[in-house]
């Protein structure tokens, strides 16, 4: 397995981490005793604020320490350049990304227009942005192995 | 309008310019292994540029190092151009 292809397996399994265990904070901290929370704009103000800067920092992190231990277990340095391949297929992912979260914004804007609570429309777009990162790793994974 | 497929003799190439590495011909042309990996292979046809980057790394025209053929035709073509 290539460098790059452990590069988005390791930001993959960061990206599950980060949202399962910060989804596991906030419902025991806030929403565990008081569900109506989920309908209070500020909580999720709040809850996205936060979400961005933790995900990002713990997304450094982990790749500083991927490239580290990648480094002492197969003696090879993480690629730092990113060539027209590496930008075909993300531009590839990205496109993928971002109709899965149109999908996702129109169901949440959806839920809104149909009268449903705004805890919806706010989990849904968690979701939306969620499954979009997601498939756009899964794609990128796909096309550096199988070509195009 | 059928596929298009773009040969390539990169291999045979390198193995004639002292049995360069992929490696060695990727730091040369500006990209990555894997790159290297993927054209050898059939799986990423190159833009323009980084085909005349590697012909001028093997100092030959760019037909010697890749070649075009439409996939009606690779059957044959390929093997009467070898």
């Amino acid at each position: 397995m290539y460098n790059r292809e452990k590069q988005i397996i390791v930001s993959l399994i960061t990206s599950i981490l980060i949202l399962g265990l910060y989804s596991l904070y906030v419902f025991n901290k806030y929403i565990e005793g008081n569900p109506d929370i989920l309908n209070d704009f500020k909580f999720w103000g709040k809850a996205f604020l936060i979400l961005i800067p933790v995900s990002v920092i713990a997304q450094i992190i982990i790749h500083i320490v991927f490239a580290i231990v990648n480094k002492i277990t197969t003696n090879e340095d993480i690629p730092t350049i990113s060539d027209e391949r590496d930008k075909l297929i993300e531009l590839r992912a990205i496109r993928i990304s971002h109709w899965l979260f149109l999908c996702g914004f129109l169901l949440s804007m959806g839920s809104q227009a149909i009268g449903m609570l705004p805890g919806v429309m706010f989990i849904t777009l968690i979701s939306s942005g969620f499954v979009a990162s997601f498939a756009s790793e899964i794609a990128r994974i796909y096309y550096y192995r199988k070509g195009f | 309008m059928s596929k298009c497929l773009i040969r390539n003799n990169i291999r045979k190439l390198r193995f004639n310019a002292n049995e360069m590495t992929q490696q060695e011909l990727a730091d040369k042309t500006g990209v990555t292994r894997q790159t290297i990996v993927a054209i050898e292979n059939g799986k990423y046809s190159p833009t323009l540029e980084l085909a005349f980057r590697i012909s001028l790394v093997f100092n030959c025209p760019l037909d010697e190092v890749f070649s075009y053929v439409p996939e009606e035709d690779s059957g044959t073509a390929y093997f009467k151009a070898n």
